[in-house]
């Protein structure tokens, strides 16, 4: 059985956790395949919500599978698709199955996904929803009431140290860091320089805060020319892209696992942060590549 | 002022297909500012309309007229004796004023010729910003007087998301800026950026109870 993730967060020196992402639609084998893949393998699996705002089967969903075959899940949750009623009880639900993890997001645009044409809610944002899960713990809901039975969920959040300006980005994180978080995980980082600044930035506030650098793998020249033109707050550095650029045809997918691995070394090696949260969406089956020439299997 | 902007000419056309004789008004207030429902705007669509039904070979006799304030039951009485001489209205109005302009003119089929968008203000020539989302409770004086609610994509209130674009920009348009970045800026111009590290709980989004209405208190 998979360890209580808040108790690893707590006694494990590196920590490791790998993104789940539901499939589109109800057949559910492929996330089995992944769970059974990675369960043993990583600290806990991490399981978007409707990610990229492309409507897919629900993150608790996936996070029951992971339960009921005995890894430890952690349940994302966003502000985009429901307001305060429906996030209560999703994760009054979710605890009462078994579920004691929750990454507190604010969640992409609706302009980003498969049903543009949908309402946003927004209802909360991250820093609020981080006070809500509080609220839930202490045994009341957001209006104060008693709740029968309250939660007891570790909290996580999320934070971009490649933003551009990251000045604004550094006062949301100081929020969420006094709202109270056990985790951050970083949005993709390249740069070990960027991730040693803003360790510094969350030292200065927290103590005891961990933070997982976030990794997703380039496996492409290509790709990472895409990623820094197009997706918000990721920087991948010249040099990687001229090492993928070098790299034999066919063959890139194996430099950007070797790059991943080599950043979550050094991280670890060096002692930058607390772990890794590794992001490879539709290659879930290559991430044991990853954890092994890291070093962490 | 209300920014809105014409609908596409096929739909309008859809619209007033089974009519012959249509009265196109205008409003010579925020529309017409923003150039899409004052007279000028009426003239055109008016000739627009003729020509296209001419075309298609179903001539249509157009009135023109625009009053001051379309949303004012009595500037849109001026219009009676217009409206009884044809059989549907094309309003080039924001939908206050269309809604006025149907509840005085009940029996007469009242169509919107143009599609409101927002509350906001000239940016530059022929540039509207929308920077008001009526909410009813009022947050500048947290932000520098810039509005996370319609400035921020996602209208929330505790700094940016983590969309930001390179150079402060927003994740759904790299043409606008982020909301959150421009609130930091000023605040850091006022030196205030203490009011942005303060936590704020979750909107009240019920301060104004739909549908809206609003009693004057008398002095």
């Amino acid at each position: 059985m998979a360890r209580d993730f808040r108790e690893t967060l707590k006694t494990k020196d590196f920590v490791v956790t790998a993104e789940a992402a539901p499939i589109k639609g109800s057949s559910v084998e492929r996330s089995l395949e992944h769970i059974e893949l990675l369960k043993d393998k990583v600290d806990a699996l991490n399981v978007t919500d409707n990610q990229s705002s492309v409507m897919r089967y629900p993150s608790v969903g996936v996070c029951l599978l992971i339960k009921e075959h005995g890894g430890e899940a952690v349940l994302q949750v966003t502000c985009r698709d429901r307001n305060r009623l429906a996030i209560q009880a999703d994760l009054l639900f979710a605890w009462s199955r078994g579920v004691r993890n929750v990454l507190c997001l604010t969640g992409d645009s609706i302009d980003v996904g498969d049903h543009k044409e949908a309402k946003p809610v927004f209802d909360l944002e991250s820093v609020q929803l981080i006070h809500l899960v509080h609220t839930l713990n202490s045994g009341k809901d957001m209006t104060g009431n008693e709740l029968s039975g309250g939660t007891d969920f570790c909290i996580g959040t999320t934070a971009t140290p490649s933003a551009d300006p990251i000045e604004p980005q550094l006062v949301k994180v100081q929020k969420k860091l006094e709202a109270g978080v056990d985790f951050i995980q970083t949005q993709a980082v390249y740069d070990l320089d960027e991730l040693k600044r803003f360790m510094e930035f969350v030292r200065k506030h927290d103590q005891k805060v961990k933070v997982l650098l976030g990794i997703v793998p380039v496996i492409g020249a290509k790709m990472a020319q895409y990623m820094n033109e197009n997706v918000p707050g990721i920087f991948v550095p010249q040099y990687i892209i001229d090492e993928l650029a070098q790299a034999p045809k066919g063959t890139g997918i194996n430099k950007g696992i070797e790059i991943a691995a080599r950043l979550i070394r050094k991280a670890k090696e060096d002692k930058l942060c607390d772990g890794a949260h590794i992001m490879f969406i539709g290659k879930e089956e290559r991430v044991p590549e990853i954890l092994e020439a890291a070093g962490l299997l | 002022m209300i920014v809105a902007e014409r609908k596409p000419m096929e739909e309008i056309l859809q619209m007033i297909a089974p009519y012959k004789k249509v009265l196109l008004a205008g409003c010579a207030t925020c529309v017409a500012i923003c150039w899409t429902g004052g007279e000028k705007e009426v003239g055109i669509l008016a000739s627009q309309l003729r020509l296209a039904r001419g075309k298609e070979g179903s001539k249509i006799d157009t009135v023109e007229a625009t009053v001051e304030r379309q949303c004012e039951k009595e500037m849109v009485e001026e219009l009676r004796d217009k409206v009884k001489g044809v059989e549907a209205v094309l309003s080039l109005a924001c939908g206050a004023g269309i809604q006025t302009l149907a509840e005085v003119f009940e029996d007469k089929p009242v169509f919107p010729a143009v599609n409101t968008t927002f509350l906001g203000s000239p940016e530059g020539e022929g540039v509207w910003l929308e920077n008001c989302g009526a909410c009813g409770d009022c947050f500048l004086d947290r932000t520098g007087g810039i509005c996370p609610m319609v400035r921020c994509a996602k209208g929330i209130l505790n700094g940016p998301c983590g969309g930001t674009r390179k150079g402060g920009k927003c994740e759904i348009d790299p043409d606008k800026d982020c909301g959150w970045v421009l609130i930091y800026r000023r605040l850091e111009k006022q030196g205030r950026l203490d009011l942005m590290r303060k936590y704020y709980p979750p909107k009240n989004f019920r301060a104004v109870k739909r549908p809206g209405k609003m009693k004057a208190i008398k002095a």
